[in-house]
């Protein structure tokens, strides 16, 4: 495969700084963890609410952290494969919860869609915050990141990789 | 006087072979068999360039429906089906609705025959009244009106005592008893070949034995009461070996095959598609192989087709529910060409003269291609090649198995009783 | 894959796939809402030609939980009693704008008959004695999660005990057990077993008692009592003294195998034990299994299409 576009935008220790800026942020925004948890979308945003909960376990009790597996409620359903193993695992009650969705990259907004509707299905949460490593732009939905690890202008032909190692753009 | 000139073709009969034209005069017989016979005018010429001039066919097994359901063949579609087959004498089986049991309907067939005017029908009689196996149908009655060949087909006669009687009781009527083999007590909703492809399919199974118990049962039948026997469609290699050791012992024993018992196995079932649900049915490669080996060292004497129309709907049934049936007569010699290892002239044997004396139509066709002889003739070209169109055949049904395939040899002219009822591969009336 | 006739269909890896989509449906079964938007606007139409409450609810469920549409043609009461062609039924309903039939008919062959006279997919929910691949497909997961098989059936050994020759069921879990790896033993009296059973993957026994030791599945068929009147069993007494599972023969088992029986149970035929006390009983988790194996073959024969390139 052709490499040589390939470019590294976010260093593994810019994407640590970026996770340790907005574990600070959720604090602020919710005056302490109280009813905080994260719930990571499967599969790329199960890391980051990982990393997420870890940094916020420093700055006092670590929230609990659940996955949604969205695939069902897609609007594009069927034409994604199904991950096997990446099952929505939510132990704990939404019901007056402050859910901080966790996912890797924003995009079109389609996942967030989906994820909203499938939270519905577990309780009333009394709200719903969006943390995201990179938003690359080109949004379909009305819908908008509460934080962002970095804002990355792209082009739609472009495919944007995030993880704890770095951002690349390819 | 009007002749019908067929030109530069070989005549083939049991004489052998030898390039000849013939000409036919308007008294329905052969007038001529010369190296050339010029046309005068008015004669129909009729091309045989590369074809073989034979003896016409003679089917001891075909299925015309009529009367009782016509919506799946007729008399007049059966026989044309037949002519364009090379057919010019058929035997109708008698188990039409209502059954051939008496005078009446037997001459309503030859009758229905006659007025298609595309081949001699000639109907069978069945052994029992109704077809019912209890009691004996008029064969004396039967045979008086011109019957020579008896059968249940479509049903064996499963009482061995009452199978004695009906053999001892047709000795002096100079008639034959044909039987369908099979012992139904082992077939009960069978709808294919007992074997591994059944096995799978999770279908009840029809096993060979159901159908050499009875030939077992009837050639002692013949060997015991000394009348003769003819075993129809024989499909497994367990009734070649009987047929074969009953020959070798003189009894009075004849068998026939069909076309689709040395060309399809049971694996064509594969599909559930009942358009290869037949009675008996399809075996497996062994079996053809045995079918093909009989019909080469003339264990079986014939190939017949149980020729059998089933109309569409009732096809598209469940497997268990469809009846059973194929069509055969358009297809026949090109089968036989293309699968069958044996001489042209042993092929033609078992398609004419030899079924003809079987059922008992010697005296007109099967006749050697000789001046005065009757007239009831087919071309056949042995290499043509022609693909299975199943809208395109003439009879009433479309149940070929055989839909796609390309064959190879295809019946050119049909002279049946001095008339050209095939001309070019098209019937003429 | 457009339809789900049979079992041979299937590869081990199309099995293990359907099984993995499993694991996701039994999530969803377990949410307090159990039911996702996925199947949306589809619908399934069943066609039971031959009753069976269970199958048909549970796929009635199955499709439910995924939103589709569903509709139960109800042959009793349809035009199909009124001497209308199997293929008339199909292609009017197709007419209408279905997506998938659900077919059960005493008949083997008849889903795979359908298939040409239908764009829609045709689920095989039980044809004759030919095939039932969802009930294969759901005890092949309750194999799984009760001996935490992932990874296939590799070194266990399962019996199949009774009325082969006659068992669809029989026919479809042989193929996949078998498919995934496990040692299938039949065990029946020869009169019930299929003919030419040595082209089967599988042991054959006619002694139950002397395979129950090494058994990691024992797997009842369900006894029917016409098997009586074809000639095929003296007696159902003489088939439960040598087939049935009597408390005896549940101690003879391992600890830890499983046994399993299709439904609906014959007591005091080929089941003499209570089940219910039996620690190995996993009869009901193949019912509730079910709902899940039957919304992954929906899922994956109406909500499957092409991959899009690039994940968002």
């Amino acid at each position: 495969m052709e490499r040589s576009r390939r470019r590294e935008v976010l260093s593994a220790d810019d994407v640590g700084r970026a996770l340790t800026r907005i574990a600070h942020e959720v604090v602020e925004r919710n005056h302490g963890l109280d009813g905080v948890v994260l719930v990571g979308l499967q599969r790329g945003g199960v890391w980051v609410a990982e990393a997420l909960a870890e940094r916020l376990a420093t700055a006092g009790a670590a929230p609990p952290i659940g996955t949604l597996d969205v695939s069902f409620h897609r609007d594009d359903v069927g034409l994604r494969p199904i991950v096997p193993g990446s099952v929505t695992e939510i132990g704990f009650a939404l019901d007056g919860a402050a859910v901080v969705l966790c996912d890797d990259v924003l995009y079109t907004g389609r996942t967030v869609r989906a994820a909203l509707e499938a939270l519905n299905e577990y309780g009333r949460p009394r709200s719903v915050q969006l943390a995201v490593i990179v938003d690359r732009g080109h949004r379909e939905l009305p819908i908008r990141p509460d934080y962002v690890g970095k804002n990355l202008p792209t082009s739609r032909d472009e495919n944007v990789t995030a993880t704890a190692d770095g951002v690349v753009i390819e | 006087m009007t002749r019908t000139i067929i030109t530069a073709g070989t005549v083939l009969d049991q004489g052998g072979r030898r390039r000849a034209d013939v000409a036919i005069g308007d008294d329905g017989r052969i007038a001529a068999v010369d190296e050339a016979i010029a046309p005068a005018a008015g004669d129909v010429v009729l091309d045989a360039a590369g074809c073989v001039i034979c003896p016409g066919f003679v089917d001891l097994h075909v299925h015309l429906r009529e009367p009782g359901k016509e919506e799946a063949e007729t008399i007049e579609t059966g026989s044309r089906a037949a002519a364009l087959g090379g057919f010019t004498a058929v035997v109708a089986m008698p188990n039409t609705d209502p059954a051939q049991d008496s005078v009446a309907v037997i001459e309503f067939v030859r009758a229905q025959g006659r007025r298609a005017g595309l081949c001699e029908v000639v109907p069978s009689g069945c052994i029992t009244v109704g077809r019912q196996g209890r009691t004996l149908a008029p064969l004396a009655e039967l045979a008086a009106a011109g019957v020579r060949l008896f059968t249940d087909d479509g049903a064996g006669v499963q009482d061995p005592q009452l199978m004695r009687r009906a053999l001892e009781y047709a000795g002096p009527l100079r008639i034959t008893l044909a039987q369908h083999c099979e012992v139904a007590a082992m077939t009960a909703g069978a709808v294919m070949h007992e074997g591994a492809c059944c096995s799978r399919l999770g279908v009840p199974g029809w096993p060979s034995l159901a159908e050499e118990l009875m030939v077992h049962r009837d050639i002692e039948l013949s060997r015991l009461t000394g009348s003769p026997v003819h075993l129809l469609h024989l499909s497994t290699a367990g009734s070649v070996a009987l047929v074969r050791a009953a020959k070798a012992d003189g009894l009075r024993v004849t068998a026939e095959a069909t076309p689709h018992h040395f060309t399809l196995t049971d694996e064509r079932l594969a599909g559930y598609d009942a358009v290869f649900k037949v009675n008996p049915p399809l075996r497996t490669a062994a079996d053809i192989e045995a079918v093909r080996a009989g019909l080469a060292d003339g264990t079986i004497d014939a190939i017949a087709t149980d020729h059998a129309p089933h109309a569409p709907e009732t096809k598209e049934a469940p497997l268990d529910q469809a009846p059973p049936g194929m069509l055969g007569l358009e297809t026949a010699l090109a089968l036989s060409l293309t699968y069958l290892d044996m001489p042209l002239e042993d092929i033609i044997a078992a398609l004419s003269w030899k079924p003809a004396a079987i059922a008992g139509l010697a005296d007109r066709h099967g006749r050697p291609v000789t001046p005065g002889e009757p007239a009831n003739l087919a071309v056949v070209d042995p290499a043509a090649t022609w693909t299975v169109v199943p809208a395109k055949l003439a009879s009433k049904s479309r149940n070929t198995p055989y839909a796609g395939m390309e064959l190879r040899g295809s019946v050119r002219h049909t002279i049946f009783d001095g008339h050209p009822v095939v001309v070019d591969g098209v019937a003429t009336r | 894959m457009k339809h789900l006739l049979s079992i041979d269909d299937l590869s081990a890896a199309d099995i293990t796939d359907l099984l993995d989509l499993t694991d996701h449906m039994v999530e969803i079964g377990q949410r307090p809402i159990p039911k996702v938007p996925a199947l949306r606007g589809k619908n399934v139409v069943s066609l039971f030609f031959e009753d069976s409450t269970r199958t048909r609810t549970s796929f009635d469920t199955a499709a439910k939980r995924l939103s589709a549409d569903t509709l139960n043609f109800a042959v009793s009461s349809s035009s199909v009693n009124k001497g209308e062609s199997l293929r008339d039924t199909i292609e009017t309903i197709t007419a209408m704008g279905v997506d998938a039939f659900v077919v059960r008919h005493r008949s083997s062959g008849v889903p795979q008959m359908l298939t040409a006279w239908t764009t829609a997919s045709v689920i095989n929910a039980g044809d004759g004695w030919h095939q039932h691949p969802t009930q294969a497909l759901l005890d092949c997961y309750t194999i799984r999660t009760g001996l935490n098989r992932r990874d296939g059936f590799d070194g266990l050994t399962v019996a199949v005990v009774g009325d082969v020759k006659h068992s669809r069921v029989a026919r479809s879990d042989v193929d996949a057990f078998a498919k995934l790896g496990a040692r299938v033993i039949l065990v029946a009296p020869p009169t019930l077993l299929p003919t030419h059973v040595e082209t089967w993957p599988v042991e054959v026994s006619h002694d139950l008692d002397s395979v129950l030791g090494e058994l990691d599945v024992l797997y009842l068929l369900r006894v029917q009592r016409e098997r009586m009147d074809d000639g095929l069993l003296p007696s159902l007494r003489e088939y439960s003294t040598c087939y049935g599972l009597t408390a005896a023969r549940a101690g003879a088992l391992p600890g830890h195998a499983l046994v399993m029986h299709p439904g609906p149970m014959n007591r005091g035929v080929e089941m003499v034990v209570d089940p219910g006390e039996l620690p190995g009983s996993v009869i009901l988790h193949q019912v509730a299994n079910g709902v899940a194996v039957r919304m992954a073959v929906l899922f994956r024969l109406l909500g499957a299409g092409t991959d899009l390139k690039g994940h968002a």
